[in-house]
This record gives structure tokens, sequence and C-alpha cells, in this order.
């Protein structure tokens, strides 16, 4: 197992990993709301609407591969990943549920 | 207290326990409201990860998926998140077997969205676990290979449509007293999607008592079919709940590091507490003659599991563990070729220089 | 043609068949919960299960009101007998490898789109509803076959192999859905053009040749099924016949 950030390459044989963006409804801004596997964009977005939204009508759905998302968590302690501090491959979150989206 | 609250079959055995996820999720954004600890905790929690670590666990903060965490922790998590990831998706293979066979429509669509949501579960369970630095892939190729582990009560064969409802009711019900807890795991993204998981778990326990309720209340061939399927799965369900304290091997570090909270027998006496007034309520008898209520103790008397039998399906010879991976095993390999396919498009999509078209 | 000028056997043949096709087309797609080539296909597949049994409970409810004996939904799909049940050959066929899952759901759903879309502007209010709700599931069915249909065909040599496969197969089905019926709400015969337009752009993105027209076999819609579907249901049966009047 790899556990010394194996995981910093994506899957080497796998779909790589997508982060999934939903608004619920106008007005409101889009909120992470998890990850999933998907061979390429247009699965992500099916995928995402079948795992996170139970295809819930009217939202709106981004999905963004990991490898591309650059950050910056000064608050988080990462001596662990030093030389690619800048990167959150591994960081699929479940956040709460955008507001008035219930049934999410 | 847990599960006595619960006024009846309509409104199901779980309210008692989401209230508790919904106050797990209050608790950790008020975590997230109080602000980390550093500033008066000294200039040593800002520059020692070690410090700062265990002054976040103190604090009852989370810990998020780049902070600096010890090996151990991180190990304990992964083994327990993806032994739960994969809990959920062998955990499919017991109820799908009665899906084809659903001797009502509405059962049949219920039981369907049910096994789906498992499904879900493992997808989310699996993301929260790769935050901490393995693949998805590594990891069921850690079960496929059986060098991980899944819950013991999935090798236990669904023999009749009874089984559905136990396992709704006493297999749902022991995991959501194992689960509440964990929605304050100190790990935050084994947390958050454990909240979202208790949530959705919610309705699995009230469908099983519900199968139930009506089997129990119906021919008299389904009462017979409903008693015999508790009475199958009673000890089982106790069983899950893991070695008595005394035995259990990884507990105390994980109470340190908050990623447990009770101990294996608080959670399991909970549950039998629980099921006795929910088995009452069904008018279903717990196969269990020592079952008695200790006034003394404020709690339940009852007859532990037979942990030699735990430990036998654990190590791989219970009654459908060659099947439930073999099963496994078959899928994977069956949809190699759909999941190449799938990224050698993508590949020449890429070397075309073009986005992927739709149709 | 106005609803009540068609003899209500003749209308509830309509509507068992559109309810059956839903019904075994959920029925084999529910054989593949567990069994999908990777996790997020286990719940696509799933759903959409869950979307073509709702649509055939809604159906099947409509069904047993408009004949008037007192079948439910339950009644109908559990007790009648393979000779009464109205669905097109092709959704009973066995879900064979997840090419041909694909190349049935493609064909189906790009049936039922233009069908669906149709019946919204029937007469029959209720019948008119509940392909409103429907037409815009399967939408849903035919891009996510399009999709998959368009990746294994143009994928590996194996997933062409297999997909070129799977659609030959599969294709001579397709022909009995567009049987023409005159007095059916809407008139399958001019569905095809549709069909056509949705599934021939997939299958040559998919680099996959479209079979000739040729062997048709059909007899769904009158009962007269492939040995396949009295095995499908005797499995999805055999629960209910055996509690006769149980309730569950």
């Amino acid at each position: 197992m790899s556990e010394d950030g194996g995981a910093m390459n994506g899957n080497r044989n796998g779909w790589p990993l997508w982060e999934v963006f939903v608004r619920p409804r106008r007005g409101l801004s889009h909120n992470h709301v998890g990850s999933l596997h998907a061979p390429d964009a247009e699965l992500a977005l099916h995928n995402a609407r079948d795992v996170y939204t139970r295809r819930q009508e009217g939202v709106s759905i981004w999905v963004v591969p990991a490898q591309t998302i650059t950050a910056s968590s000064p608050d988080e302690k990462d001596a662990f990943f030093e030389p690619a501090a800048d990167k959150v491959y591994r960081h699929p979150t479940f956040y709460e549920v955008p507001d008035g989206a219930a049934h999410l | 207290m847990y599960g006595h609250d619960f006024p009846g079959p309509d409104d199901g055995p779980a309210d008692g326990l989401l209230e508790q996820v919904e106050a797990a999720e209050v608790a950790l954004r008020a975590a997230a409201d109080r602000g980390r600890p550093g500033v008066a905790d000294g200039p040593a929690a800002d520059t020692d990860p070690q410090h700062y670590f265990t002054a976040l666990i103190e604090a009852d903060q989370k810990i998020e998926p780049r902070d600096w965490m010890p090996d151990a922790y991180r190990k304990t998590l992964i083994r327990q998140i993806a032994q739960h990831a994969h809990s959920e998706i062998i955990g499919m293979q017991p109820e799908g077997n009665w899906i084809s066979r659903a001797p009502s429509l509405g059962r049949k669509a219920i039981l369907l969205a049910k096994v789906q949501d498992e499904a879900g579960h493992g997808l989310y369970l699996y993301a929260a676990a790769e935050t901490l630095g393995v693949t998805r892939d590594e990891l069921v190729e850690l079960l496929l290979t059986g060098r991980q582990k899944y819950s013991s009560i999935f090798n236990y064969p669904t023999l009749g449509w009874a089984d559905v409802g136990a396992i709704g009711w006493l297999v749902d019900g022991a995991a959501i007293v194992n689960q509440v807890p964990l929605c304050r795991c100190s790990y935050g993204p084994y947390a958050r999607a454990m909240i979202r998981v208790c949530k959705e778990e919610s309705f699995h326990q009230r469908q099983g008592y519900e199968i139930l309720h009506r089997l129990a209340s119906g021919t008299p061939a389904q009462r017979a079919m409903a008693q015999d399927a508790v009475d199958r799965w009673w000890y089982p369900s106790l069983a899950m709940f893991g070695p008595p304290d005394t035995d259990s091997t990884h507990s105390q570090q994980s109470m340190a590091w908050k990623i447990k909270r009770f101990s294996n027998d608080d959670l399991r006496q909970r549950f039998v507490d629980m099921c006795v007034q929910q088995a009452g309520v069904l008018d279903l008898r717990l196969p269990d003659p020592d079952l008695r209520w200790n006034e003394q103790r404020q709690a339940y008397d009852y007859t532990q599991p037979d942990y030699a039998e735990l430990m036998r399906v654990i190590s791989g010879d219970g009654p459908c563990n060659r099947q439930r991976i073999d099963h496994r095993r078959r899928a994977h390999a069956d949809g190699s070729w759909v999941r190449e396919a799938a990224a050698a498009y993508t590949a020449k999509r890429q070397r075309e220089d073009r986005p992927a078209v739709a149709a | 043609m106005n609803p009540t000028d068609v003899p209500t056997q003749t209308r509830l043949d309509h509507l068992l068949g559109l309810a059956d096709d839903a019904l075994v087309a959920a029925q084999r797609l529910g054989e593949w919960v567990a069994a999908a080539p990777e996790l997020e296909e286990d719940v696509a597949l799933a759903n959409i299960a869950l979307d073509q049994l709702g649509a055939a409970r809604l159906l099947l409810t409509y069904a047993g009101e408009l004949e008037g004996a007192g079948r439910d939904e339950d009644a109908l799909a559990y007790l009648r007998d393979d000779r009464e049940f109205r669905n097109a050959l092709l959704v009973e066929l066995p879900n064979g490898d997840f090419a041909v899952t694909m190349a049935k759901l493609l064909f189906v759903s790009a049936y039922q789109l233009p069908l669906y879309t149709a019946l919204t502007g029937c007469t029959d209010e209720r019948l008119a509803a509940i392909a409103g709700k429907a037409r815009k599931e399967v939408a849903y069915h035919l891009d996510h076959a399009s999709l998959w249909t368009v990746r294994l065909g143009d994928g590996t040599e194996e997933s062409h192999r297999r997909m070129q496969a799977a659609v030959d197969e599969i294709w001579p089905y397709t022909h009995e859905l567009f049987t023409p019926d005159p007095a059916a709400p809407v008139d399958p015969a001019g569905l095809r053009d549709a069909f056509l337009a949705a599934v021939e752009p997939v299958l040559a993105t998919a680099t996959l040749d479209r079979p000739a027209d040729g062997w048709a076999p059909s007899g769904g819609r009158s009962g007269l099924h492939t040995e396949h579907l009295s095995y499908l249901l005797a499995e999805m049966q055999v629960l209910h016949r055996a509690h006769p009047g149980a309730r569950w």
C-alpha cells in the first residue's frame, strides 16, 4: 500500500478523481459536495448527477479534475506532503450540503 | 436514551439516532467556529506538528487531510475507513440477492434504492480514505486479495425475504449505533462522510423494520418467516460490535485519538437495550432466554454472541466468505475491459487535443 | 384517435405494452446491481432501473383502473403469465456483457424518447402526464447509453469488437418496436425516423457499423415471447405467488 504520496500521480490504472461542486438553485453559489472517479468530464458529470444530486432537476453541477486544483492552506500543518504542498489531489471532502438543498 | 423514544412503527426506530447525527453536525460547525488552537496554546503549537496535532484533538477540532498526523493515526484511519467502505460494497450482495424476487413492486423499488445507497456510501467512504494518500484502486486490490476485511455480518446468507427485513432492522440498526459516534470522529473527511451516510441509513433501518412489521402481522407463514430471520440474524448482529473490550486490540489508542468514541461493549449494550423494546412492538421474540432487565445496571442482561464463531467468520470460514469475494472478484474482472476502454477513449481524445464528444 | 373510440381491451393492451417494456427492462437492469464495471456505474444503472420501475408502476396502476377488475400493479406484475405480457422481445433478452446491456439501453431509450414525447400530446390526459415524467428520465438514459456506446466503440480493440457484436446481436429486435399499429395512441411506425436519427450518429461516432436490416423477430406485443421471459418471470413472481393474498 502506498501511504507516502503514491496517490500524487493519480490512479495508475483506474479512472482519475474529480471534485464535484453543486449549485442547488439560483442565487446560491456552487459548493463542494464530494468526489468521484470517472474516465472523462462527460461521464464525471453524469456520475455526479447520479451520486450527488439523485438527478434532482434544476441544479447546476461543476466537475473539476482533482489534479488541476492548486491549493493554499496555511492553517493545515502540512509537513508530510511538503514538496507538493500546493496540491490537493487527495482532497475529496464532504462539506455540509449547501443551504436549501435538503434532498441532495 | 437510545431508541426508547421510539413511539411506533410509523415513525421508525431511528429517530433518536438521527437527532444525534444532527447534533454531531452542529458540533462540527461549532468546532469550526471556535477556530484553531495555537495562539493561546503557546508558540510550540505553531511550530511542532506533533504538538499541534495533539492540541487540535484536545480542542475537539477536526484533523484535515493536509495536516501532519502520526503514521499510526493515518494507518488506523485508512484501515478503518477502507474496511467500512468494503463492507458497504460487499453488503450490496446479500440484499441484492432479493431485488429480483421482491414480493411487490413497491418493495422492489425501495430495495433497489437501498442497495444503490450502499454503492453510494462505499463511494463516499473510498473518497474519504483517498484523502489519506491511498487510491481506490489500491483499496479494492486489498479487498480482493483478502488483505483488508469487511464486516463479518455479510458472510451470512439471505435465505428468505424476511432476511431483508432483519438486515434492515438489526444489521443496519447495529451499524447505525456503531456509526453515529463516528460522526464526531476527529478526522474531518470521515466525520463528514459519516454524517451523510447516517442520514441516509436511517431510511434503511426504517424499511427493514417496516418489512418485519408487515410480516409479523401477516399470515402465519409470513410470521414464521419473520421469526426465523430474527433468530438467525440476532447473534451475528451482536457480533458486529466486535470482540469484547477485554480482547479488543485497537480500542484504546483509537479512543485517545477520538477516532472511536465508545467501547465495543458499550455500543453492544446500547443496541440490545434499543432492540428489546422494538422487538416488543413487532411482537417478535429475540432468541435469548436470558434476556432480562437489570434494575441495578439500568440495562438488559443478555447472552453474548459466540465470539469463536465471529473469529472463524472473520478469518474466512463463514458460510458465504468465498461466495462474496468471488462475486466481487468476478465483477471487477468482468468490468476491466470496460474501464480500460473508457480510459483508452479519453487518451485518444487527449492525443487528438480535442474535447471528448458526447455522441 | 380519441381514446373513447378505441375498445377498452385495445387501450389496455397498449398500456400493458408500455408498462411491460418498462417493468421487464427494470428487472433486467436490476440484475446488474453489485456487478457493474465500477461503483459509479452501479449507481447509474440502479437509477435507470428505478426510473423504469417507477414508470411501470404508474402505467400498471392506470391499466388496472382502466380494466376495472380490481387488479392493482402487483396483481398485474405478479399474477400474469408470460403469454399475457405485452413487452417487446428486446427488453427481455439477457443482459449479456456490459456492451449488450448498453446496446439494449441505447435502442430502448431511443425508441422510448420519441414515444413518450409524442404521448405527452395525446388525448388521454393520464397517460400524457405519465409520459411527461418518463420522457425526461428516458432522455437521460439515452444520453448515458450514447456516452458508453461511443466509449466502448472507440475505446480498445476488445471493446470495439464487443460493442459491434452487441449492436449486431440486438439490432434485429429493434424492428418489432416500430410495428405499425394505427389504433395505438401513438402509432409506433412513425417513430422509426426519430429512432434512427438518434442512433445512427451515435454508432458513427463510435466507429461502429450500423447493421443491415433483415431478420426481424417479433411477437412480444401479442404475448409470443422468447424462451427467456418465462425464466425472468418465474424468478420475479416466485415469492409473491407462494403466498396467495398476502400483503408485503
